[in-house]
C-alpha cells in the first residue's frame, strides 16, 4: 500500500437519520481530518452504526450531508464512494478463499494484475500462509484481520470500522487494537473506529467523539476529554467520576471557590464560564488522595468521609467514602507504598489539587452515562 | 471414573441408534431384499398364477431392459425436462420468499405446502379436468389455433406438466432454505466493495444457493422418474414411463420377478445418475 496517496477529510454537516418517529442520529456535524484515527464511542443504541451505515451508504440520511473533501457523496450509490466498511460480523464470503475475499473487490472494479496487490496485502495482516483457506477456517483475530484487509485493499479514503474487535477476547482485543493502530499508521487511511468501550477508544485513536442519544456529546484528544469532560455524559461514561453540586462563593485568584455542603471545594477558573449560582465540580477517582486526618500538607480540596468499603486490586486499592452529606465517592490509591487506611469506619480525608477538578453545568443529570454495562466490565 | 462416563455415554448413544436402525432393517433392507430375491425367481408354469420358485435367473433382467429400455429413457427425460422447468419456477419464488417477501414469508411458504393437504391422486385428477378438451383453457388455446395436436390431454406435454406441478414444493423448499440462510449482511459486504446488482447474485448469492440446488434438484428428478400417476392419468397410450410399465407388471400380469427387475434397474440407473451428478458437482461446492 503507498502511502501517498492523498486522503481527503471526511465532513458530517447536521446529518440526521429518523426512523418514523425516532430519532436514531440527531443534526450531526463532525470533521474527520484526513489521516486520523477517530473513534465514535458511545452506549448501545446511540446512533453509532447508523452514522456509519449513513457514510456507507447503506442507509439513507434523513437530511444533512456527507462529505469527503469539496464532494457531497450522499447522492452517490455505495459502490461509487471511496468509503470501504469492516462490518461488525465481518461478512466474510464463507465460499470463496481468503485470498479471494481480499481479491472480491478489485476484480469488481474490473483490475488487472491482482496477484501481487493481493499478496502485499496478505502479508501485511500477516496471513499469508492462510490465503488458500476457507474463512470458517481461521480463529476470530483471523477473520477480523482478513475483513480489514479486503476492505483496505481497496485504498479507501476513509476506513469505517464498526466494533470490529466486539466477538474477540479480551487478551485478542487488547493485541489487535495494537495491531489495528499500526496498520494504519502504516497506511496513512482515515480510519473511524466505533465502539462502546471507552478504554479501546481511548487506546487507539487520535481523535474521540463521544456520543449520546444521536448527538456528539464532546469531541478531543483522549486526554483532552477524560481531564475535561464538558458533560455529566461524558464525565460518567468515559472512565468514573465524583460529581458534586454546588454554589459558587467567590473567586479565589485563577480558582472558583465553590461551596458544596459546607465544604469549600476549587476549581480552575480556565475550566469553566460560570461565575456564579449553581455549579458541579467533579473529580476522578485516581486524583485523589486518601490520608488520615492529621496529615499535614495536603492539597486544597479536602472532604472528610468514612470508608464504606475498600478493594485491593493489586497496582490499587479502590475506596469508597461516605462523605457528610451521604454520598458515596470512589478514589483509587496507586500502590506504591501501601497505608493501613483498610478499616470500614475509619475517618479518612480525601484531598486533591483544585487543577485535577473540573466543572459541569448544574442541569444535568448527575448519573448520565453510568451503565450497568460499564460496571460489568 | 472418567473412563466409565465415557463408554456409558457411548452406550448411550447406540442404545438411541436402536429404534432408527430397527426401522431401517424392517422396512428399507428386509423388503429390499426380498425385492431382490423376487427379482432372481423363475416361473413355474406359463402363468403366473402358476406361482414362481426361488432361483438365480438374471435373464430377467436382460429381457426387462431389452424389452423396456425406451420406457426408462422416457421417464429420465420427461423427469429431467420436469427438473428443469422445477429449477426454473422455483429459484425466483424462493428468491423472492427469501429476501423480498419480508413478513409473508412463512405464510407463503404455507401456501406452497398448502397442496399436500389434498392427495396426489385428487389434484393430478384436477388437472385432467383442467385439461380436458371440453375445458376452457383447450378451447382459448384453440381459439388462438397454438396447440399442433389439438389437445393437451394425453400428450407429453400434459405429463411433464403434471410433473412439474407435482414436484414444484420438493424444489422449493431446500431452494428457499439455502436462500434464507444466506446472511443479508453478505450482500451489504459484496455492494461495500464495489459489486453490482448483478454481481452480488452471480459472486454471492448464486454459489450459496447450490447446495439448495443439488437437493432440489434431487428430490423432483428421483420420485418423477419413478413416477406413473401423471403418465398414466394425463398421458396417453405413447407417453408412458417405466413406472407405468412396473406397476402394470406388478398389479395387472402379477409378473412379479419381471416386476422387481425392473424396479432394481431403475433404481440402479438412478444411483449411478446421482453418483455422478454429486461427483461432477464436487462436494466441496456443497460447503
Ligand atoms: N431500521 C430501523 N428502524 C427503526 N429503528 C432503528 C433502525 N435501525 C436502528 N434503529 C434504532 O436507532 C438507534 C441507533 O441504532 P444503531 O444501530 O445506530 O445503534 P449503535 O449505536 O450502533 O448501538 P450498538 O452499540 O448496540 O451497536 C437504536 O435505538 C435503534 O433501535
Ligand atoms: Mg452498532
Amino acid at each position: 500500500m503507498p502511502k501517498n496517496h492523498t486522503v481527503q477529510d471526511l465532513y458530517l454537516k447536521n446529518l440526521t437519520k429518523r426512523y418514523d418517529d425516532f430519532t436514531a442520529v440527531n443534526d450531526l456535524t463532525l470533521t474527520i481530518p484526513a489521516g486520523s484515527f477517530f473513534a465514535l464511542l458511545g452506549p448501545s443504541g446511540c446512533g453509532k452504526t447508523t452514522t456509519l451505515r449513513m457514510v456507507a451508504g447503506l442507509e439513507e440520511p434523513t437530511s444533512g450531508e456527507i462529505l469527503i473533501g469539496e464532494e457531497n457523496i450522499v447522492p452517490l450509490p455505495p459502490y461509487k464512494r471511496p468509503v470501504n466498511t469492516v462490518f461488525q460480523s465481518y461478512a466474510l464470503f464463507p465460499h470463496l478463499t481468503i485470498y479471494e475475499n481480499v481479491a472480491f473487490g478489485l476484480r469488481r472494479r474490473g483490475i488487472k494484475d491482482i496477484d501481487k496487490t493481493v499478496k502485499d496485502m496478505l502479508a501485511l495482516v500477516e496471513l499469508t500462509p492462510m490465503a488458500e483457506r476457507k474463512p470458517t477456517q481461521l480463529s476470530g483475530g483471523q477473520q477480523q484481520r482478513v475483513a480489514v484487509a479486503r476492505a483496505l485493499i481497496n485504498k479507501p479514503d476513509v476506513l469505517l470500522l464498526d466494533e470490529p474487535l466486539g466477538a474477540l477476547d479480551l487478551k485478542l482485543r487488547r493485541q489487535m487494537q495494537l495491531e489495528l493502530k499500526w496498520i494504519q499508521k502504516d497506511v496513512g487511511t482515515t480510519f473511524v473506529h466505533v465502539t462502546h468501550d471507552q478504554e479501546e477508544a481511548m487506546t487507539m485513536a487520535d481523535t474521540v467523539a463521544v456520543m449520546n442519544e444521536g448527538r456528539i456529546e464532546q469531541m478531543g484528544s483522549p486526554v483532552e476529554i477524560y481531564e475535561n469532560p464538558k458533560t455529566t455524559f461524558v464525565a460518567n461514561f468515559l472512565g468514573q467520576s465524583n460529581l458534586f453540586s454546588g454554589t459558587v462563593k467567590g473567586i479565589d485568584g485563577e480558582l472558583l471557590a465553590v461551596d458544596v455542603n459546607g465544604v469549600t471545594l476549587y476549581v480552575p477558573k480556565s475550566k469553566t464560564n460560570i461565575t456564579s449560582g449553581k455549579i458541579v465540580v467533579g473529580v476522578r477517582p485516581e486524583k485523589i488522595k486518601v490520608v488520615d486526618i492529621d496529615t499535614p500538607g495536603l492539597p486544597k480540596n479536602q472532604i472528610i468521609g468514612k470508608i464504606s468499603d475498600n478493594a485491593f486490586v493489586g497496582v490499587s486499592t479502590q475506596y469508597v467514602v461516605e462523605s457528610p452529606w451521604g454520598q458515596e465517592l470512589s478514589a483509587f490509591e496507586q500502590n506504591v507504598d501501601p497505608n493501613d487506611l483498610g478499616y470500614k469506619g475509619n475517618e479518612v480525608v480525601l484531598a486533591w489539587e483544585p487543577r485535577n477538578s473540573f466543572a459541569l453545568d448544574p442541569d444535568e443529570d448527575l448519573t448520565a452515562g453510568i451503565e450497568p454495562e460499564l460496571v460489568s466490565n | 471414573m472418567a473412563v466409565t462416563t465415557r463408554s456409558k455415554r457411548i452406550k448411550t448413544a447406540y442404545l438411541l441408534l436402536i429404534p432408527g436402525f430397527a426401522w431401517l432393517f424392517f422396512f428399507f433392507f428386509f423388503p429390499l431384499g426380498s425385492l431382490l430375491a423376487t427379482s432372481l425367481k423363475r416361473p413355474l408354469g406359463d402363468s403366473p398364477e402358476a406361482g414362481f420358485a426361488y432361483a438365480l435367473q438374471f435373464s430377467n433382467y436382460s429381457q426387462a431392459i431389452a424389452e423396456y429400455w425406451p420406457f426408462y429413457v422416457r421417464a429420465f427425460t420427461f423427469a429431467a425436462i420436469a427438473t428443469v422447468f422445477c429449477l426454473l419456477l422455483a429459484y425466483p419464488i424462493s428468491y423472492y420468499m427469501a429476501f423480498k417477501a419480508k413478513k409473508y414469508k412463512y405464510l407463503m411458504l404455507v401456501l406452497i405446502v398448502a397442496p399436500f393437504f389434498a392427495s396426489f391422486l385428487l389434484r393430478t385428477n384436477a388437472w385432467k379436468t383442467i385439461l380436458s378438451s371440453e375445458g376452457a383453457v383447450v378451447g382459448f388455446l384453440n381459439f388462438l389455433g397454438v396447440l399442433p395436436q389439438e389437445r393437451i390431454l394425453s400428450t407429453s406435454f400434459a405429463v411433464i406438466l403434471g410433473l412439474i406441478y407435482n414436484f414444484l414444493p420438493f424444489m422449493i423448499l431446500p431452494l428457499f432454505i439455502s436462500l434464507d440462510k444466506i446472511d443479508k449482511r453478505l450482500l451489504e459486504a459484496a455492494g461495500d466493495l464495489y459489486a453490482t446488482g448483478n454481481q452480488r447474485f452471480w459472486k454471492i448469492v448464486w454459489p450459496l444457493s447450490i447446495p439448495g440446488i443439488v437437493s432440489g434438484t434431487i428430490l423432483t428428478f428421483i420420485p418423477a422418474s419413478g413416477d406413473y400417476i401423471n403418465a398414466e392419468l394425463l398421458g396417453g397410450i405413447s407417453d408412458k414411463m417405466i413406472g407405468n410399465v412396473i406397476q402394470s407388471q406388478f398389479i395387472i400380469l402379477r409378473n412379479y420377478p419381471q416386476a422387481s427387475a425392473l424396479s432394481f434397474t431403475l433404481m440402479a440407473i438412478v444411483l449411478v445418475f446421482l453418483y455422478l451428478y454429486l461427483r461432477k458437482i464436487g462436494t466441496k461446492e456443497l460447503l
